[in-house]
């Protein structure tokens, strides 16, 4: 018992846990709000779009590398395939958006993976040039202004509701969205995909050091590729969830939400120089976020103050997690030096 | 044909940005020559530059050292605001002020850059806090803090007297700012090439554990960085203040991006311990006669300006692979 819980205490994840925890109990005794069933069913709404984005950039961090590119990528999948659906008059079945957004979202991926994995450039600077190159289609080529409208199909998908949670006491209702759905198979895939293939195993090898997993027997440069189409699919998912559930098409409003996604997957705990980290930390990070951002209103916080405590968390929560991984470390070598002699 | 290939290998960074520049010159004096080369357009990118240009010279500092510095629009935002508060404290909304008090001013914004320059530093040096997630954070809290004190709005009315002069061209030729720019640059190639903190910067960004034995001060080597980092922001922010002639806490928010874009063109590797003020410096004129350019073109979408210098950005980097996969061979 003692084991695990110092186990416990070594992890990262469980101070991101405690964090989740110490807020929720704040904002439920200022509010008396937050355990209540509705409460939970629009924060598992606003999950599903910064859900989607972190499990992508998440996979892309273990790997060693970091994504800034996906707001971009996402908006130019979504607007092309709204804007091309709708000059068709579009009406049939979801399907086709979901595999037209996939495709999409696959083929700017590999764009990504092509100059990231084969020609072996730096990360961060692949996908943010590409990010401007997307942009610069999205806003230029296809000269996109904001869609009002979106196909039928793709508004009732948005607008469809798994069940609807009621509060007891203030009668206000929530809708699960359908969408939730879409976050819960890509969770779930994810985590197979991580934990028991070779291919998963090979993002952890590589983020590690990439030249044991090439001796090892990981194809490097061609994991790298698919690891960067997966990551442009997700995103996809992610911006057409978002299309989906504010029932119009906005080229710009997912520009800018790269940072906060990535503060939130690193403050589960996923190192940013790759090799380590969780899927749960990367959810727990990402909720940790969300929670902020959703429940200013709750605790009676004005919301111009929201950058203010957004800002305040990412400081205070990295700084609290680098100091444990850094006395972790010093223990670490305390450790092999009296193994040693 | 040796000796140029030899000149041009020397300082590859520059001379390639160089070549673009040139090849971009040649463009626009065959298509639109009456619209792009009059006096006064030169002059309008000479004063608009600086103001980025400056974040992007502290933003290669901290690039040098293997981090970087997200945050340098949210402390140019937050020294503006500092600034005109206390303006406004002063001398009123409507008030005049005397022209000595420039000076204060300029302390106050040299004071706040070095402060959140010097909680950057903190944070990444003795917490070992990731840079991009320091300064990122630092970002975020800096235009919260923007956000409540101007309720975000923009605030316009205070003594105007600073922007005027700092938007003024000395003897109706040079740019103000450019003077500023240029004096900044200077100062930091000066320390970059005739102090040993040039040298102890590559050496960090290289490898943190062999400057560390070899009894290099690394705490106090990033504190300065950042520190200057961030009074280059402030210093950017104080001339897009005298450009805009208000302050609001979302100005210049495609700075961060332009100016990491700036610093990465003109060579500095992500990965620290590599780069030259030289080539940034060419990178910032590059970015700025490509947007210039672009916008003497009425029937191509402004927009395109992104798409291409994502294309430069990543083409640069195509041909370091390609040169550098020769030199290996």
């Amino acid at each position: 018992m003692q084991t695990t819980l110092k186990k416990l205490t070594q992890r990262n994840e469980f101070y991101t846990f405690l964090i989740v925890l110490a807020l929720a109990v704040a904002v439920e005794i200022t509010s008396g709000q937050f355990f209540t069933p509705n409460n939970a069913v629009d924060l598992a709404s606003a999950m599903v779009v910064p859900g989607l984005f972190a499990v992508a950039e998440f996979m892309v961090l273990i790997s060693g590398g970091i994504d800034v590119s996906f707001p971009a990528l996402a908006s130019l999948t979504l607007f092309a395939t709204t804007k091309f659906l709708l000059d068709q008059n579009y009406n049939g079945p979801m399907i086709v958006p979901f595999l037209m957004v996939i495709v999409i979202g696959g083929i700017l991926g590999a764009f990504n993976g092509f100059f990231i994995g084969y020609m072996n450039l730096p990360a961060m600077i692949v996908t943010l040039g590409a990010s401007s190159v997307f942009k610069g289609i999205m806003q230029g080529a296809l000269n996109s202004k904001q869609l009002a409208v979106i196909p039928d199909c793709m508004k009732s998908f948005g607008t469809g509701a798994l069940f609807t949670a009621t509060n007891t006491t203030s009668g206000l209702t929530s809708k699960m969205p359908l969408t939730f759905i879409v976050f819960a198979v890509v969770l779930l895939l994810a985590f197979i995909l991580l934990r028991y293939t070779f291919f998963g195993r090979g993002i952890y090898a590589i983020g590690g050091n990439p030249a044991s997993a090439n001796c090892a027997g990981y194809n490097v440069k061609r994991t790298k590729f698919i690891l960067y189409i997966l990551a442009g699919v997700i995103a996809s998912l992610g911006g057409l969830c978002r299309v989906c559930m504010m029932q119009q098409c906005h080229p710009t409003n997912m520009l800018g939400m790269e940072m906060n996604v990535i503060a939130g997957v690193v403050l589960g705990g996923t190192a940013i120089t790759g090799g380590a980290g969780s899927l749960t930390g990367c959810f727990l990070g990402t909720l940790l976020i969300v929670m902020v951002e959703n429940s200013m209103i709750m605790l009676g916080v004005p919301t111009t103050w929201k950058s203010v405590f957004t800002g305040a968390l990412i400081v205070i929560g990295v700084g609290i997690s680098a100091a444990q991984v850094d006395r972790a470390n010093r223990a670490a070598i305390k450790v092999k030096k009296e193994v040693g002699r | 044909m040796n000796a140029i290939k030899r000149i041009y290998s020397k300082n590859r960074e520059v001379y390639r940005l160089l070549l673009i520049i040139v090849i971009w010159l040649v463009f626009m004096a065959l298509t639109k020559f009456k619209k792009f080369y009059t006096f006064k357009n030169f002059q309008t990118i000479a004063g608009q530059f600086p103001e980025f240009g400056l974040m992007a010279l502290g933003g290669m500092l901290c690039m040098m050292t293997g981090g970087i510095d997200l945050s340098c629009v949210g402390i140019a935002n937050a020294t503006t605001i500092f600034v005109v508060t206390n303006l406004i404290a002063t001398f009123g909304e409507t008030g005049s002020m005397p022209l000595a008090y420039i000076f204060v001013i300029y302390l106050i914004a040299i004071a706040v850059g070095a402060a959140l320059g010097a909680f950057n530093g903190f944070l990444i040096s003795v917490i070992h806090v990731p840079p991009i997630l320091a300064t990122l954070g630092v970002n975020e809290l800096m235009s919260g803090i923007c956000i409540v004190m101007t309720g975000g709005a923009a605030v316009s009315s205070f003594p105007k007297e600073y922007c005027d002069l700092f938007s003024n061209n000395i003897a109706g030729v040079v740019p103000v700012r450019l003077v500023v720019f240029i004096a900044v640059a200077l100062i930091i190639s000066y320390m970059l090439a005739k102090t040993t903190y040039g040298t102890k910067l590559k050496l960090l960004g290289t490898n943190q554990n062999v400057a560390k034995f070899s009894g290099l001060n690394n705490v106090g080597l990033l504190f300065k960085t950042y520190i200057i980092s961030g009074i280059c922001s402030a210093l950017g922010g104080m001339l897009m203040l005298s450009n805009y002639a208000s302050v609001r806490a979302d100005y210049g928010s495609q700075y961060t991006m332009q100016a990491i874009l700036i610093v990465v063109l003109g060579g500095v590797s992500p990965n620290g311990g590599k780069g030259r003020i030289s080539g940034v410096i060419t990178a910032i004129i590059l970015l700025k006669l490509l947007e210039s350019g672009i916008n003497r073109f009425q029937n191509v979408s402004s927009y395109y300006i992104s798409l291409i210098w994502g294309a430069v950005l990543i083409l640069a980097l195509v041909m370091d692979y390609f040169s550098n996969g020769r030199q290996r061979a």
